[in-house]
């Protein structure tokens, strides 16, 4: 059996009421298991890009791709190469006490995390980066005592001067 | 000139070259029945009795012409009530549109009376859909819709007009009939490769679809056959698609098809799949399917290649271009082991059928049936069905002299879709059009008997009623050691009575002598005539590939 691979696939669709539901609707209709999706406003004000993070075999990506494409509010779908630009944000709140809480601030640090808000129990880390970095760092904070957290899920581009428009 | 939306709507359906629409009114399209009280004159309008009846006329309408099949409803109960006609549409690829009303933009969301969320709900079901709360998109996306539905590979689409946009007024200005977007051309290095591997092939089948019934390529398909000598064989959906009389033609395969043209397709060494989607009801277990045979496949829509079964090579592109293409370049054999080796599975096949034809002793069996009706019937009939074991002796016996005369829900395989399409199809085309049914199947829709009766629709019924669920029954007789679990119907309706309450004819048929009789009469009225047709309980369809097997599990006797 072949290999389970994380990959991440861009699309371009049409910026109107309802899009994202027929994609969502689509990948239940058809058993798809998504890890993540993000979805924004693009350089181009008539199109969103929904940023999709799936781990499959080539049979399950080559179907999700196929199934996209044939929604007609999509406009572009492509697989995007390994060494694209990926990331995703987090807000972690963690709790602290005197003993713990510079250990907190410096872990932080490493992370290029930034503290943005503070009260007498618990501190509200912004961390940025690519997943298995954002993986790291909760890891690290567990111990501590986690309270809350959120992830975006990632937003990527390939890199170089071209727009996935023009490919 | 500015016109009310529910005008637009009427408008744009004529323009469009709309000229029978299948619907049921209700509150919230009050104001298109009105605008279609006005154009009465342009545009011939079916009451039905219910709106599924309406979806599946519309449906049955499309599937004997190719046309685009329209039908309207109200929001709410009347939205919902078309849902299973759209599914199956969706399932066979048929075009279509829907169109419903809904409530007022004020009133969406606050769960109003007979307020639902309808494109929502069909959203899975449809090729696309549209909540149009803007009259100046009214028009517009009522022709992408029309331009969506017949397009590549075709399918339904609903269109949801609010009551509000209905009222409000807007310029309209009539544009011609949105033209199918053409199909790619397949690039000649396909074209080569495909005749490559027919070249090479020394049994080729020829495996024809739902994508290519409509085509009209019959004749082209059975050139193709003799040129390069290999046999033809079809999906359930591909029926009518070659007329009957080629002897290279060897009919249905799979689950319940032909003998010789599953065991064919088993030992052929390439399939040539045009418009066909290898569904589980034609391969059975992938896995052990067309093991060590070569697969091409010519399909307009990129999503079916390599989904079902992986494929050598498949062409996404014009599937007639590309398969004319194909047959001109190949060249021309004869293949005479193939061809005999394709006889001997067409003599088995006929020495099952005549065994079982000695078993059957003096009762009517389905193929005694069938071989009055192919023997009786009229040129250019129709054969519309249910769903169920009639159903598939219908796909099995039935003979078509010209394409789109099989209409049938095969993907969804909905009971009760029949009656509502037999009045679509006869409403379309105005040819002779039978309904083999059963009697679970017509219980179903058998309200749809009003319209038929109401428009003066001709329609010969065969209901073939065995008192039971003959194809579940069929599965618990073989792999649930008989228990009957709610499949004895064991129901009181006299059909023949039914059928005269509703003011059609009914008539019984009790023996093959009283239903040829029948049927030779039934023929000449001018109206629908139901023929209450009693068969044995515990008939079975055969052969049958059993769920999950292959063509080595083929049961082919009782």
């Amino acid at each position: 059996m072949e290999k389970k691979n994380k990959f991440v696939i861009a699309v371009y669709v049409d910026n109107k009421y309802g899009v994202l539901t027929r994609v969502t609707s689509m990948f239940t209709r058809r058993g798809f298991n998504i890890d993540a999706l993000t979805v924004g406003e693009t350089e181009r004000p008539e199109y969103s890009r929904i940023t999709i993070s799936m781990s499959g075999d080539g049979y399950a990506r080559e179907q999700l791709i196929n199934q996209l494409r044939k929604l007609y509010n999509v406009k572009k779908v492509d697989v995007l190469v390994d060494d694209s630009i990926k990331r995703e944000l987090m807000l972690i709140k963690v709790k602290y006490t005197s003993e713990t809480r510079a250990d907190i601030i410096s872990a932080s640090d490493v992370y290029r995390g930034k503290v943005i808000d503070y009260t007498p129990s618990e501190m509200c880390i912004e961390v940025t980066g690519e997943p298995s970095k954002i993986d790291a760092f909760i890891k690290l904070m567990l111990p501590f005592g986690i309270i809350e957290m959120c992830r975006t899920g990632i937003v990527a581009l390939e890199r170089g001067n071209t727009s996935l428009l023009d490919k | 000139m500015k016109i009310t939306g529910a005008e637009i709507i009427i408008k744009t359906l004529i323009e469009q070259g709309v000229t029978d629409v299948f619907g049921y009114p209700g509150g919230q399209v009050i104001n298109i029945y009105d605008a279609l009280y006005k154009d009465s004159d342009k545009i011939n309008h079916i009451l039905t009795a219910h709106e599924q009846g309406a979806a599946h006329a519309a449906d049955g309408y499309s599937r004997a012409t190719g046309k685009v099949g329209v039908c309207i409803a109200t929001s709410g109960p009347g939205a919902t009530n078309l849902v299973t006609g759209i599914a199956t549409a969706m399932l066979d690829s048929i075009p279509m549109v829907a169109i419903t009303g809904n409530v007022p933009c004020s009133l969406i969301g606050k769960d109003s009376f007979q307020e639902i969320d309808i494109t929502g709900i069909t959203l899975p079901i449809t090729k696309h859909n549209y909540f149009v709360n803007r009259i100046e998109d009214l028009a517009d996306s009522i022709r992408e819709a029309f331009a969506i539905a017949k397009s590549g590979r075709p399918g339904p689409v609903l269109v949801d007009v609010p009551k509000d946009v209905q009222v409000a007024t807007y310029d309209f200005e009539p544009q011609g009939v949105v033209e199918k977007k053409p199909l790619p051309k397949a690039n000649q290095d396909q074209i080569d490769e495909a005749i490559k591997l027919v070249n090479e092939s020394k049994r080729p089948y020829i495996y024809i679809g739902g994508g290519a019934a409509g085509l009209g390529m019959g004749k082209d398909i059975i050139e193709f056959a003799k040129k390069i000598d290999a046999c033809i064989g079809c999906t359930f959906m591909g029926l009518s698609a070659v007329p009957d009389g080629c002897d290279k033609f060897l009919g249905m395969q799979g689950m319940h098809g032909h003998y010789a043209s599953s065991m064919a397709q088993k030992h052929a060494d390439l399939i040539i799949g045009v418009g066909v989607r290898f569904s589980d009801r034609a391969t059975g277990n992938t896995a052990k399917f067309a093991k060590g045979t070569k697969i091409l496949q010519l399909d307009p829509d990129f999503a079916e290649i390599n989904k079902n079964v992986n494929v050598d090579l498949g062409i996404v592109a014009d599937v007639y271009d590309s398969f004319m293409r194909i047959a001109k370049g190949a060249e021309k054999s004869a293949k005479p082991e193939w061809s005999a080796q394709v006889e001997e599975f067409k003599a088995k096949e006929n020495e099952i059928a005549e065994k079982a034809a000695k078993m059957a002793g003096d009762r009517m069996t389905p193929k005694m049936i069938f071989d009055v009706i192919n023997k009786c019937k009229l040129p250019r009939t129709i054969i519309t069905t249910d769903v169920g074991q009639h159903q598939m002796w219908a796909a099995q016996y039935s003979k078509f002299d010209t394409t789109r005369r099989f209409v049938s829900s095969g993907g969804l395989g909905t009971m009760g879709f029949g009656l509502g399409a037999a009045i679509g199809a006869r409403v379309a085309t105005n040819d002779p059009t039978i309904l083999i049914t059963g009697d679970g199947s017509f219980g179903m829709n058998l309200n749809e008997l009003a319209t038929a009766v109401t428009y003066n629709i001709p329609l010969v019924i065969v209901l073939a009623n065995n008192g039971v669920l003959g194809m579940v029954r069929q599965w618990q007789n073989l792999f649930f050691q008989k228990r009957f679990s709610n499949t004895v119907l064991d129901r009181k309706t006299d059909f023949v009575k039914l059928a005269e309450a509703f003011g059609a004819v009914g008539m019984r048929a009790a023996t093959i002598d009283e239903f040829e009789a029948a049927f030779k009469k039934a023929i000449t009225v001018n109206g629908p005539v139901v023929i209450d047709t009693l068969i044995d309980k515990d008939e079975f369809v055969l052969p049958m590939l059993p769920p999950g097997g292959s063509i080595d599990d083929i049961i082919v006797e009782k």
